[in-house]
C-alpha cells in the first residue's frame, strides 16, 4: 500500500504548500495509489490548509482523478463517436468477456478497471484505449484481448 | 483615489460613472433594475447564471452586466427585443432543471427565480424538464439547514459565501457538465461536515436549496397545548430586523409591537434573551478577571489567554473543528439563549411554581446555528432540554402572517417578568462589538468603582463594520482588591466573519497578536447579519439595524449589565454569586474538538 501522507510530505517538498499545489499533489497520489478516498484528500487538505470540500471538489472534477477504489491498471475505452463508428463496442464487450466486469467495475483481484472515456485524440486511429497512460490504437477484439492478457501476467 | 469618469449610454441615456463601474451598477444609476440570480453585493461577481445579460450596440454577443465594467462610449441597452427574448430563455433553461414545486417550496413567495419567472411569464414545458431525471437526495439530517439539490440553480452563492465571508468552505463545487453540483466533502450530510450552520448560504440562496429547517409546526402545537406552559425569549438582533418581514424599512426599532405580536400569538409568558445577555457579561467578565488573576498574581503559566467569547454558536462549531486546541481559551459561558433555557426550566419553573416538564422554551433567534446548539446534548442542564424550539427572525415573521396579526397598528407592550428585564448593554450584543462594549462597561467599572472613560459610555473603536477591530483600554486607579490589574492595558479584539476570525484565531497561534479578550462573531456585522434574518440583508441593511441596535441602547434608562435589577435579584435568590457553584452547573458548558473536514 502506498503511504499517502510520505506522497504528501514529498509533494509539498517540491509543489509548496500553495493553493496551486493542489493539483499536481492529487496527481502525485493518484500515480502511486490509482485513486484517492477520503482520508487521503483530508491529509491533503491539511497540508494546504484548504477545505476538504474544496480537495474534494477539485477531484471530482477530473475523470483521470479517480475518488473510488481502481484496479492496478485502469482501462479507459474511447466512447465517443469517431471510435463508436470503428467499432468500439465489441472492443468493450470482448473485454468485459475476458475480465468478467462490467464497465464502471473492477476485477476482484482488484488488478482491472474498465471504464470509458470521452475522445482521447485518436479519431484516426480508432477504436482506441488507454491502460492506464499508455495508449493501444487500431484495436480489434482479438488484440485487446491479447493486450490485456500481456498485462495480466505483470 | 481620484478615478476617472466613463460616459456611456443606457436605454439612450447618457450617464457618467468611475471607471470600473459595472454596467449593472450604473443602470442602478439612471434607475433601471437588471434581474440577477447569481450577484450578491457581499460576494465577488461570478457571471455564471446569465440573467442579467444586456445588448452592447456593436458588441458580438450579449453581455453579463455583473460582471463587465463599463468602458467609454458603450451603448448599453437593457430591455431590448433581443434581451427580453435571451433572458426570457435563459429563466426557461434555469427552470427546466429546477424543481418547480413551487406552491410545495419553503421558500414560495420568497424566490428570487419564482419572481423572475413571474416578472417574464414564462411558458410551461418549453423545454424538457430534466428534475425526474435526476435522484432526488435531500439532506435534512441537520438541525438547522434543509439542502435540496432539485432545486438549486447551481449560482454558487452559497460556496462564494461559505468560502469569502466564513473561510470555511463545507460547500463547494463538484464534478462537472451537467454532474456539477454544489457538495459538501464527499456529498456528506451537512451535520457531519465543518458546516458551522451559521446560515449565511441560507441567507444569500436565491431559491429553495438551502432553507432553514423550521419549527414552527412544533411551536403552535406547544403553544395550543393547555398543559404546556410557553416560554419565548427574543434575541437582541431580532427586534430591529422583524420589521423587513412585515412590511417596514430595514433599520425600525419595533421591540414594543414585537412583545404585544407574541402575546397575542398565544405564548404564555413573552420575556428577553436580554435578560440573560446581560447575566453572561457578570458571568463572563468575572470569567476574564478570575483568568487575569491566575496569570497576573498566582503567576499561572497554564491559565488560558486570551479568552473569547462564546455566545455565538457558529464560531463555538467553527473553532472546535479549525482549532481545537484552542479550545480551553473559549469563554465557558453558554450563550444567553442557552442560560436562558436552563434558567427558565428551573429558577423561574420554581419562582411560577411549574415544573421544568411542563414548560416550554422557544427562542426568537436571528441565527440558524442556535437551532443546533439548542440541540447539543451539553445543553440539559434542567435536566430536560433547556430550549426545545428556535425560531428564525424570518419564522417568526411568517407566524405573525399565519396568525393574522396587523402587525402595523399593534400597541407597544413591555416583556414579562421574571426574567423580562434587560439594559441597553444586552441590547448590543446583536451588533458586532457589543460583547466587548457591554463587558467593558462592566469589567472596568467592577474593577476601578468608576465607569468606563467613553463619552456616554458608547465604545466607539469597537463598534462598526470593520473586520477586525482592535481595542486597548487602560486600567488606572484600581479598588484595593483589584490592584494587580493597576497600570495594566486591556488589550481586546473584535472579530465578525468566521474569515476574519480565522484571520485573528492564526495571528494568536503564530504569537503574532497579544490580546486579553477577543469578541468573535460568526456572521457579518453580529447576530444583525445573521443567516436567520430576513432576506436580503446587505451591506446597507446590516448597518441600518446597527444604528438601530445603538439607538434603543442609547435610549434605554439602564445601560450596564451589573445594574439589571432581575440580575441582581437572581444572584440574591438563586445563583449566590458569579461563577459560583450553581453558576457553573447551569449556565457554563464545555466544547468538543472535532474533525477537519
Amino acid at each position: 500500500m502506498a503511504d499517502v501522507q510520505q506522497i504528501i510530505n514529498d509533494a509539498t517538498k517540491v509543489y509548496g504548500k500553495e493553493r496551486k499545489a493542489l493539483m499536481p499533489i492529487l496527481q502525485a497520489v493518484v500515480k502511486e495509489k490509482n485513486y484517492l478516498d477520503d482520508q487521503d484528500m483530508i491529509s491533503i487538505a491539511k497540508a494546504l490548509d484548504l477545505s476538504a470540500a474544496e480537495v474534494f471538489g477539485t477531484a471530482s472534477f477530473y475523470t483521470f482523478l479517480d475518488t473510488v477504489p481502481r484496479g492496478k491498471f485502469v482501462i479507459r475505452v474511447c466512447k465517443t463517436i469517431s471510435c463508436h463508428m470503428a467499432g468500439k463496442d465489441a472492443i468493450i464487450q470482448a473485454i468485459e468477456q475476458l475480465l468478467k466486469i462490467k464497465i464502471g467495475e473492477t476485477t476482484v483481484d482488484k488488478q482491472f478497471t474498465l471504464l470509458t472515456a470521452n475522445c482521447l485524440g485518436w479519431c484516426h486511429k480508432g477504436p482506441v484505449m488507454l491502460i492506464n497512460d499508455e495508449v493501444f490504437p487500431e484495436l480489434t477484439s482479438q488484440k485487446a484481448v491479447e493486450i490485456i492478457t500481456k498485462y495480466r501476467g505483470e | 483615489m481620484n478615478k476617472y469618469l466613463v460616459n456611456l449610454t443606457i436605454n439612450d441615456i447618457p450617464v457618467s460613472v468611475p471607471e470600473g463601474t459595472t454596467i449593472l451598477d450604473a443602470a442602478k444609476n439612471l434607475d433601471f433594475r437588471i434581474p440577477t440570480l447569481c450577484h450578491h453585493e457581499d460576494l465577488c461577481v461570478a457571471g455564471n447564471c446569465r440573467v442579467c445579460v444586456v445588448e452592447q450596440i456593436g458588441g458580438k454577443a450579449l453581455t453579463a452586466a455583473c460582471a463587465t465594467p463599463v468602458s467609454e462610449g458603450m451603448q448599453i441597452h437593457t430591455n431590448s427585443a433581443l434581451v427580453r427574448t435571451a433572458r426570457k430563455t435563459i429563466i426557461e433553461l434555469l427552470l427546466s432543471e429546477h424543481n418547480s414545486d413551487c406552491t410545495k417550496c419553503y421558500k414560495n413567495g420568497n424566490c428570487e427565480l419564482q419572481s423572475l419567472a413571474h416578472e417574464y411569464r414564462v411558458g410551461d414545458h418549453v423545454f424538457i424538464d430534466l428534475v425526474g431525471t435526476r435522484k432526488r437526495v435531500i439532506d435534512n439530517l441537520s438541525p438547522s439547514i434543509i439542502k435540496d439539490d432539485s432545486k438549486c440553480i447551481r449560482c454558487q452563492r452559497c460556496v462564494r459565501t461559505c468560502s469569502e465571508l466564513q473561510g470555511v468552505s463545507a460547500l463547494a463545487v463538484a464534478n462537472k457538465g451537467d454532474h456539477m453540483k454544489i457538495s459538501t466533502f464527499f456529498d456528506r450530510p451537512l451535520v457531519e461536515v465543518v458546516c458551522t450552520n451559521c446560515g449565511q448560504c441560507v441567507n444569500r440562496c436565491p431559491v429553495g436549496a438551502l432553507v432553514e429547517k423550521t419549527y414552527v409546526e412544533e411551536v403552535w402545537d406547544a403553544i395550543n397545548n393547555p398543559n404546556v406552559h410557553v416560554v419565548v425569549q427574543t434575541a437582541p438582533a431580532v427586534r430591529v430586523a422583524i420589521g423587513e418581514e412585515l412590511g417596514y424599512d430595514a433599520g425600525e426599532r419595533l421591540t414594543g409591537k414585537m412583545v404585544t405580536a407574541l402575546k397575542r400569538l398565544g405564548f404564555d409568558s413573552v420575556l428577553d434573551t436580554d435578560f440573560t445577555a446581560d447575566l453572561t457579561i457578570l458571568e463572563e467578565g468575572t470569567e476574564l478577571l478570575t483568568r487575569l488573576k491566575r496569570a497576573l498574581v498566582d503567576k499561572d503559566t497554564t491559565v488560558a489567554l486570551p479568552m473569547t467569547t462564546s455566545c455565538s454558536p457558529g464560531w463555538i462549531k467553527f473553532i472546535e473543528h479549525t482549532f481545537p486546541e484552542f479550545l480551553p481559551n473559549v469563554s465557558t459561558c453558554k450563550s444567553p439563549q442557552q442560560m436562558f433555557g436552563a434558567l427558565a426550566k428551573t429558577y423561574y419553573a420554581q419562582k411560577k411554581g411549574l415544573k421544568a416538564q411542563d414548560i416550554c422554551v422557544v427562542s426568537i433567534m436571528p441565527c440558524t446555528a442556535k437551532k443546533y446548539e439548542a440541540n447539543r446534548p451539553e445543553m440539559r442542564s434542567s435536566g430536560y432540554k433547556d430550549v426545545n424550539y428556535v425560531l428564525t427572525t424570518r419564522e417568526l415573521g411568517m407566524m405573525i402572517k399565519q396568525a393574522g396579526i396587523n402587525f402595523q397598528n399593534l400597541e407597544d407592550s413591555h416583556y414579562d417578568s421574571i426574567m423580562g428585564e434587560s439594559t441597553g448593554a444586552a441590547v448590543i450584543f446583536g451588533a458586532t462589538g457589543g460583547v466587548m462594549e457591554a463587558a467593558l462597561r462592566t469589567v472596568y467599572e467592577v474593577v476601578t468603582g468608576r465607569e468606563v472613560p467613553f463619552t456616554n459610555l458608547n465604545i466607539v473603536p469597537v463598534r462598526g463594520m470593520e473586520g477586525v477591530k482592535e481595542a486597548k483600554v487602560k486600567i488606572e486607579g484600581c479598588l484595593p482588591e483589584w490592584s494587580f490589574l493597576e497600570g495594566i492595558e486591556v488589550s481586546c479584539a473584535v472579530a465578525h466573519s468566521l474569515v476574519n476570525a480565522r484571520d485573528v484565531m492564526q495571528a494568536v497561534k503564530d504569537g503574532r497578536a497579544h490580546y486579553h479578550f477577543i469578541e468573535v462573531m460568526a456572521c457579518p456585522g453580529g447576530c444583525l447579519g445573521g443567516g436567520g434574518q430576513p432576506i436580503p440583508t446587505n451591506n446597507e441593511i446590516r448597518n441600518k439595524r446597527a444604528a438601530a441596535i445603538y439607538e434603543e441602547d442609547a435610549g434605554l434608562p439602564l445601560r450596564k449589565s451589573h445594574e439589571n435589577p432581575e440580575v441582581k435579584m437572581i444572584y440574591e435568590e438563586f445563583l449566590g454569586a458569579p461563577n459560583s457553584h450553581k453558576s457553573h452547573a447551569l449556565l457554563h458548558t464545555h466544547y468538543i474538538p472535532r474533525k477537519r473536514y
